[in-house]
């Protein structure tokens, strides 16, 4: 982005130090970090799957879940997301935007300032704005009005590449972190949030494309997989809340921390759809029937995926 | 939230005002990008009836539409359905194509391993699909067999219409040639899958 700070037309604000302002460490460690887990993780469960094979011929099921799981356990074990999320949190704290303002003032539905707990209560209705957000719109949010920058410049590239980092994508890191171990509670009290889950659950089961795929061609059956990638049965409550208090998460094979707008972004695209709008109301409807699904759950978020 | 299963909310049921909503949400909040238009979230009578009714039509509905479906396959004009089962593996290995991502019109594949497990030396393999291991040892490898799976890639809903299995050959996804290797994969006595 990457930055929304970063860009040219803001990085001359005096004061704003955007990417400047964070350690060296956190940028230079992360690569070597994540390759170190790539190959660790591959070489685990080609070496787990590989004994499979000799073992018995063909891969017995058994043994091939038995290597994913182990793969899993591993995965566990360290999670490069702290790093998003401590590059999230300076984000946060740090005055930028033509506002010179930090977003210590931004309301997550907890009040303003409050980060703790926050996301395990989204996406909900927002009085001010009258629309139900995910945290990603209301980011948005904050930072169009408390650091004053023009929407189109903070939406521009929401996604981390290879060669920039996407600010968004770390202050969700920061923001889903304040989230561990909290229970989620998203609100379906209002008539907009129940008409959002709705609106989810259609576009869930909405059949289209070249290929006919909905969400629930791949998402709405138990114990299934593409490849060695398992799919959880978002059409369960137990899938849902095993998916969705494991989002965001840092992807080992793309050595990039994911947030939940990517995640339902590259879905559609190998649905062979048209692309959706970034952070608008299909997407945030799309997540508010995952994210209700997984009510009652302990999030447990940012997670670590392959 | 029944029993760990999701019920279809009240909401779902027939409700103008949330449809008129929805296919607002369908018009402004997607985009063309590269080869992924915006036609493509218009939907024709098989994925319209298999939304409507969660995959589960009426029986009649269900044979009107395979009847439809069954009509609209292109069937090799040599009569052959045998391609190369070498050729048939790549493609049923390579999963691009079709996306905003993948160049228009540029040669894809079937992606077939993401749902399927097929020869027996590639093991990560998805199991949306049945296993195709032993196929042709199982099924044979007659003309009639060959010319139901060739139908099959080239048009599974003809076969059972709110399958998950794209349309292959309906949506230009593979070619003709492409799909004959497929079949030579699957069928062929000397393909390592009925090896």
């Amino acid at each position: 982005m990457a930055d929304v700070r970063g860009a040219p037309s803001t990085a001359a604000q005096p004061g704003a130090p955007g990417k400047k302002a964070l350690p060296a460490t956190l940028t230079t460690r992360a690569r070597p970090i994540a390759l170190a887990w790539a190959c660790a993780a591959v070489i685990l469960l080609w070496s787990g799957l590989d004994l499979a094979v000799a073992a018995g011929g063909a891969a017995a099921p058994d043994a091939i879940d038995a290597a994913i799981a182990r793969y899993h356990e591993m995965l566990d074990e360290g999670n490069p997301a702290e790093l998003d999320e401590q590059r999230g949190e300076q984000l946060w704290k740090t005055a930028a935007g033509p506002a010179h303002a930090t977003l210590e003032r931004c309301d997550l539905g907890r009040g303003p300032g409050v980060v703790k707990g926050a996301y395990a209560e989204l996406p909900r209705l927002f009085a001010d704005t009258g629309r139900v957000q995910d945290l990603e719109s209301r980011l948005i949010t904050c930072l169009t009005t408390l650091q004053g920058i023009p929407e189109s410049e903070v939406v521009a590239k929401p996604f981390s590449t290879d060669s920039a980092r996407s600010d968004i994508e770390a202050l969700v890191a920061y923001v889903a972190g304040q989230s561990r171990g909290v229970t989620m509670q998203v609100p379906l009290h209002d008539a907009k949030e129940k008409e959002a889950y709705a609106l989810g659950e259609r576009l869930f089961f909405y059949r289209a494309g070249p290929y006919d795929f909905s969400c629930a061609s791949c998402h709405s059956s138990s114990g299934s997989r593409i490849r060695l990638q398992d799919l959880p049965n978002l059409a369960t409550t137990a899938g849902a809340q095993r998916a969705y208090t494991s989002w965001p998460a840092y992807r080992v094979s793309q050595g990039l921390f994911r947030s939940f707008q990517w995640r339902l972004n590259d879905c559609f695209r190998q649905q062979r759809f048209p692309e959706p709008v970034y952070a608008s109301d299909a997407t945030i409807a799309l997540t508010m029937f995952i994210a209700a699904n997984a009510n009652g759950a302990r999030y447990n978020g940012p997670g670590i995926k392959r | 939230m029944v029993g760990g299963v999701l019920a279809p909310t009240a909401l779902y049921a027939a409700d103008p005002a949330l449809d008129a909503r929805f296919k607002q949400l369908l018009q402004h909040d997607f985009r063309a990008r590269g080869g992924a238009g915006m036609d493509r979230l218009e939907q024709d009578s098989v994925q319209k009836i298999c939304t409507d009714t969660r995959d589960r039509p009426q029986p009649a509905q269900r044979e009107d539409l395979q009847k439809e479906q069954q009509a609209l396959i292109r069937w090799p004009a040599d009569g052959q359905f045998l391609g190369d089962w070498r050729a048939g593996e790549k493609v049923a290995q390579d999963g691009r194509g079709m996306t905003w991502a993948d160049l228009p019109g540029a040669a894809g594949g079937g992606g077939c391993y993401g749902c399927h497990q097929i020869s027996p030396q590639e093991i990560a393999f998805g199991t949306i699909g049945p296993s195709l291991l032993q196929l042709g040892r199982k099924r044979g490898n007659s003309l009639q067999m060959q010319r139901y799976v060739y139908g099959h890639i080239y048009n599974a809903k003809a076969y059972n219409v709110c399958s998950y299995m794209p349309r292959f050959g309906l949506s230009h996804a593979l070619s003709e040639q492409q799909i004959k290797d497929l079949v030579a994969l699957l069928l062929d006595p000397d393909s390592p899958v009925n090896r």
